[in-house]
């Protein structure tokens, strides 16, 4: 439990408090936090969280439903593809997005609300259709010879036992939404702001600390609430339902499932396939016909990068491989103590970065750790610190859950069979979380591969990551920029994608996130 | 795997200790723009004996607010970066420590902004309209301000917000430069009029909604942007290509000029003076081009091939005092945001 | 009543009916027994509308049902495990049914009450399905399957997850009901004892096809063949195609025979002897005292127990 919450307190609570005390030194600015814009800001910015929610957990049930409970050719595929958007920086993925939206008035909020559900799809298929897949599937059977028809099966047994997942994901989701940072700037243009951009706005173009500080607090502080209240109903709705553990209850699809399976896939094809299709086209179209120009590219110097891009590639992998060590263990360790249910306030802690702005968290660094011995900034080493901090929450979120199913007798057992705690931890728990420690392994270097707001501000400029990369190539101009970062982007869905499956592979009937 | 992650071990031990040991290294603090090409890096790092680190800290205005933010205590050595646009918002934070280069004699003085030379001109480059040409191949093109208002030209033109980009800003000042303090918001409420279209930075408004991009889907043929966007676009072609695809409208051009200076509280003053000795230079200057697309401030400083055919260098771009527009730019934003986005 | 022809089912190419006909007359009980992956399970799903046929035909009350989906076919379905609603209490599981069919309030509950009553759970409604014992969910199971006052009853191995004595229990107090209620039912199970004590009429079941279906006592008293005599229990098969019940064998003290082995089983116990030629019997003691392993016994075989095979179709 130490070493977890000594992590978060040095590098996330810390430098966060520094910089809020530096923008806070005269007070609390009530008159920032109840002005009628920041009560706009913080209106738009819940009510698309909200709306974009919805909108996910909505579409992303058929999809979670196919991916659950029916055996088909490419289900393993298509179960790690819905995760690559979910880790795609959003600079790669808003030029794609505009390009296949139709023009209209409306365009900003239509993008916004589709690029939301296209990002957090997977966070919906994969938490309920984890949870789907282990209900037992003779309800439903009860259910219809009870003559419950299938819009009532849906409302009365489907959509209640799923309860407890779909409030898991939905918050997860809401906070993505919440804090969304890239998707609301890229594709909303000035007219739509969200706490997280003007947070930006105000720190790193008006140069404003004190708004910046205000809203920040406001948002850590819906974040905080949020969470909470996900707790809360996390522990009303947890423990009801009785999962049929790792049985596999897939089946080939009959009947009227069929349509269902195709109307699903066709949904997933369009809504996920379609931008990710339009990238790696992107990354072929080269001036003179399609082809392999832009790859080819990658291996040569450019004035972009002070290095070549394929540099990017290879430190991305190293970067991502020491933050998921670092994850594992931060997250491994806060998972053990939150199981044992001895740190409720650890599983806030552990999950309170996803809510703070990336922007404040990198002004913090910079002004927290400016003096010896805490001056590590320009160290190589904070970069898999800023990722860890993004993907621990992620780790807990899987391991803790895989901690708490270890049976208590087994702790008995071995107790009274004279084995320590130390080793019944090593000797039991290990081996037993192992699995999910393999499947938190993929998710976090997946999520630290993907990772650009925390990691461009700390990243070295020779020693730049994939999605830096991507970045700088997307702010030059012309068609080369252009096609090397749609390269780029494609070598990073395709890292991406191998990741999840290897992990996915350990995981098979597994069936964490 | 385990080669791999002790091999990572190994290079941020080394990165870490080159850190500690380093009265030999000078950081560059910049924006994300910034690029030199490596042989003119290798040339500095022989002549001076020093290594040079940079440091990439964000978009002009991010770089230039957590600059502001270390003042005194430093993450480097030299900044370079900030424009005479936002240049009186440094000198106020005390950011810089004076130095009057030799290399200075040669640089040309229409670019010396601070008489007390905290900040040194490195470069200079012209926010100007562009134009995708093959949108005007069948009528002309707009060439003045006014003609941008014209109904003909409704929704055709992208820019920047002048809040969050500098681009932005400097295309505002233009405007304010061109009608004066009494016309130019009623020019704006006609740009507004005729459906402009606001984004928040250069990348969005150039690569994503300017149609005039390679690469880009855009659908919005003027955009602001610099007048080296041209030979920009014919460099990055990824062929050869005989005429530019883009053009600019000489009359919108306003002077942005960016400015370096030793870092007060640097670790390492010495590098940091030899290092602007250098970026004054002959070699650098001439990198400057075709590295970052835009103009050196040395005189005969000989131009690439592609910015002698394809650049226009506007004779006499608008300006406005440093002074003027320190006393107002805040003032300014916020009457812009008024008219143009309430 | 229930009549299902040729019903025919594969999985995957696999066939897991093979042309099953059933009949099930009005008040009739039927036990379907067999072995596990005989489809038997797969006929009460194929029955419920809850596994599409590739062949064949369903009537209830001679109306054709066979491509009515399960929720209207008004057959009602007790699941192995219960399978009970984790979100609902026991009144919203035993109320499910009457819910779906837009019952109101106060018919629900009347009914809910009724059919908890049926069970014995009398006043249990507002309890969590989560604290009730194995036997209790099972009863709660049958409740919720029997308020909507199904047409015909299928029970899927209903007593398959308990265990000894309260499997007994429940087992007599299942017969007791269904004698009362003079319920329609098809029973399927992989217990003797079980199909034996419900079934008016057993159908065993085999590699997707019914093997023989006729009246306990018929069944009992002349198995179709060697796999169905094994699979009863019964024992003592000869190289002849007959069988000797243990029941109709006696040792006396004397010669012919040596006991092997002796095991009592409660009231009765168990005795393998092995004849002179080399053929081993079993039979079954009901006294206090027998013959101990190693003694030497005569063996006599009432002509009234052996019973002959019809034909083997293995």
């Amino acid at each position: 439990m130490c070493l977890p919450a000594a992590f978060l307190a040095l590098f996330f609570a810390y430098p966060l408090a520094a910089i809020l005390a530096r923008g806070l030194g005269d007070g609390l600015p009530w008159d920032v936090l109840g002005s009628r814009s920041t009560l706009g800001v913080l209106w738009f910015t819940a009510w698309q969280a909200a709306v974009s929610t919805a909108a996910t957990v909505l579409l992303g049930l058929p999809l979670a439903w196919a991916i659950a409970r029916l055996d088909f050719p490419g289900r393993s595929l298509v179960r790690a593809l819905v995760l690559v958007p979910f880790v795609l920086p959003t600079v790669v993925v808003a030029a794609a997005f505009l390009a296949l939206l139709p023009d209209g008035a409306e365009r900003g909020l239509v993008a916004i609300l589709a690029a939301h559900v296209f990002f957090n799809l997977a966070v919906v298929v994969r938490i309920v259709g984890s949870f789907w897949g282990r209900l037992d599937s003779g309800l439903w059977d009860a259910a219809a010879t009870l003559g419950a028809s299938p819009v009532q099966r849906l409302r009365r047994v489907t959509l209640p036992l799923l309860a407890p997942a779909l409030a898991a994901a939905g918050t997860l989701v809401f906070l993505f939404c919440f804090t969304s940072f890239g998707v609301i700037l890229l594709l909303g243009g000035p007219t739509y702001a969200t706490l997280e951009t003007e947070i930006y706005r105000s720190a790193a173009r008006l140069f404003d600390l004190r708004a910046a500080a205000a809203l920040s607090l406001l948002q850590l502080a819906a974040v905080g609430s949020l969470l909470a209240l996900a707790a809360l109903v996390e522990r009303r709705l947890g423990g009801a339902v009785p999962l049929a553990g790792e049985r596999d209850v897939v089946r080939r699809p009959r009947g009227r499932e069929r349509l269902g399976l195709a109307a699903a896939l066709t949904g997933a094809a369009v809504g996920l396939g379609l931008p990710l299709a339009a990238l790696v086209e992107r990354s072929l179209a080269t001036p003179d016909g399609y082809g392999l120009g832009f790859y080819r590219a990658l291996g040569e110097e450019t004035a972009v990068l002070l290095v070549a891009p394929w540099h990017a590639v290879v430190n991305s992998v190293l970067y991502a491989l020491a933050a998921t060590a670092v994850a594992l263990v931060v997250g491994g360790l806060a998972a053990a103590a939150i199981a044992r249910r001895r740190a409720a306030w650890l599983d806030a802690l552990v999950m309170l970065p996803l809510g703070a702005s990336a922007v404040m968290l990198g002004f913090g660094f910079v002004i927290a750790f400016d003096e010896p011995p805490l001056d590590v900034r320009g160290s190589p080493w904070l970069v898999p610190v800023a990722q860890a901090l993004v993907a621990a929450p992620f780790v807990v979120r899987i391991v803790a859950p895989a901690l708490r199913s270890i049976d208590e007798r087994l702790h008995e057992a071995a107790a009274v069979l004279g084995a320590s705690p130390a080793r019944i931890r090593r000797e039991l728990d290990l081996p037993l979380v192992l699995r999910a420690l393999g499947v938190a392994a993929g998710f976090a270097f997946a999520i630290s591969l993907g990772e650009f707001g925390a990691t461009v501000f700390v990243a070295r400029s020779d020693w730049p990551t994939v999605p830096v990369a991507i970045f700088r190539f997307l702010g030059r101009p012309g068609a080369l920029n252009a096609g090397q970062a749609a390269a780029l982007a494609v070598v990073l869905m395709v890292l991406t994608a191998a990741a999840v499956l290897a992990a996915d592979r350990i995981a098979v009937r597994r069936g964490a996130l | 795997m385990r080669a791999i992650v002790i091999g990572l071990l190994i290079a941020a031990v080394a990165g870490c200790g080159g850190e500690q040991a380093a009265p030999r290294q000078v950081v560059l603090v910049t924006h994300d723009s910034f690029a030199v090409s490596k042989p003119v890096l290798r040339a500095f790092e022989r002549t001076s004996g020093f290594t040079l680190r940079i440091l990439q800290t964000g978009d002009a205005g991010a770089a230039l607010n957590r600059a502001l933010l270390t003042a005194g205590t430093p993450e480097g050595d030299v900044f370079f970066g900030v424009d005479n646009n936002l240049l009186s918002r440094a000198l106020g934070e005390d950011l810089f420590e004076p130095y009057e280069s030799p290399a200075l004699d040669r640089i040309d003085p229409q670019y010396v902004l601070d008489d007390e030379h905290r900040v040194t001109p490195v470069d200079h480059g012209e926010v100007c309209v562009n134009v995708d040409r093959a949108a005007f191949a069948t009528e002309p093109a707009p060439t003045s301000f006014e003609q941008l208002a014209l109904p003909r030209h409704r929704g055709r033109l992208v820019v920047e917000n002048p809040a969050t980009s500098t681009p932005g800003l400097a295309f505002l000042l233009a405007t304010i430069a061109h009608f004066g303090e009494d016309g130019w918001q009623s020019y704006w409420r006609a740009l507004r009029e005729n459906d402009v279209l606001v984004v928040d930075g250069w990348e969005e408004a150039y690569t994503q909604r300017f149609s005039g991009a390679g690469g880009s889907n855009g659908d919005r043929p003027i955009v602001v942007s610099y007048a080296s966007s041209p030979p920009a676009e014919v460099i990055f072609a990824g062929k050869a290509l005989e005429e530019a695809p883009t053009a600019v409208i000489a009359s919108t051009c306003f002077r942005q000029v960016e400015l370096a200076g030793v870092l007060r509280g640097a670790r390492n003053p010495e590098g940091a003076r030899a290092l602007l000795d250098f970026m004054l230079g002959e070699r650098f200057q001439r990198d400057v081009p075709a590295s970052m697309f835009v103009f050196p401030v040395r005189e005969g400083t000989p131009l690439p091939p592609a910015f002698e055919r394809f650049a226009v260098v506007p004779e006499r771009p608008l300006e406005l005092p440093p002074a003027e527009i320190g006393e107002n730019r805040d003032r300014w934003i916020g009457e812009w945001t008024d008219v143009v986005l309430r | 009543m229930l009549r299902a022809d040729e019903l025919r089912v594969s999985f995957d190419g696999a066939e897991a009916l093979a042309g099953v006909d059933i009949a099930v007359a009005e008040g009739d009980r039927l036990a379907v027994l067999g072995p596990s992956g005989s489809g038997k399970s797969t006929l009460l799903r194929a029955l419920a509308g809850l596994e599409p046929l590739r062949a064949g035909r369903i009537t209830v009350d001679g109306v054709d049902v066979t491509t009515l989906p399960a929720h209207r076919r008004g057959v009602g379905l007790m699941l192995q495990e219960g399978a009970l609603f984790p979100h609902l209490d026991v009144a919203g599981n035993v109320g499910f049914g009457l819910r779906v069919a837009g019952l109101v309030r106060s018919e629900r509950e009347e009914g809910v009450a009724e059919a908890l009553a049926l069970v014995g759970l009398e006043g249990m409604d507002r309890r969590s399905v989560a604290t009730l014992s194995g036997g209790e969910r099972q009863r709660v199971a049958l409740a919720r399957a029997l308020a909507p006052r199904p047409r015909v009853l299928l029970l899927d191995e209903p007593l398959g997850s308990l265990d000894g004595p309260l499997r007994e229990r429940l087992l007599d107090e299942l017969c007791e009901l269904f004698d009362r209620l003079r319920l329609t039912l098809v029973h399927v199970t992989h217990d003797v004892g079980e199909a034996f004590a419900i079934g008016d009429r057993i159908a065993v079941m085999r590699e997707g096809r019914i093997v023989q279906e006729s009246t306990p006592d018929e069944l009992w008293a002349r198995p179709v063949d060697a796999w169905v005599a094994r699979f009863l229990g019964l024992v003592n098969l000869r190289e002849n195609g007959t069988l000797v019940r243990p029941e109709a064998v006696r040792l006396t003290p004397g010669e012919g025979a040596t006991v092997v082995s002796a095991r009592r089983r409660g009231a009765t116990v168990r005795l393998r002897v092995r004849l002179d030629d080399g053929e081993e019997l079993e039979t079954v003691a009901a006294t206090l005292e027998h013959p101990a392993p190693g003694e030497r016994v005569a063996v006599e075989v009432d002509p009234a127990g052996i019973v002959r095979l019809g034909a083997d179709p293995g």
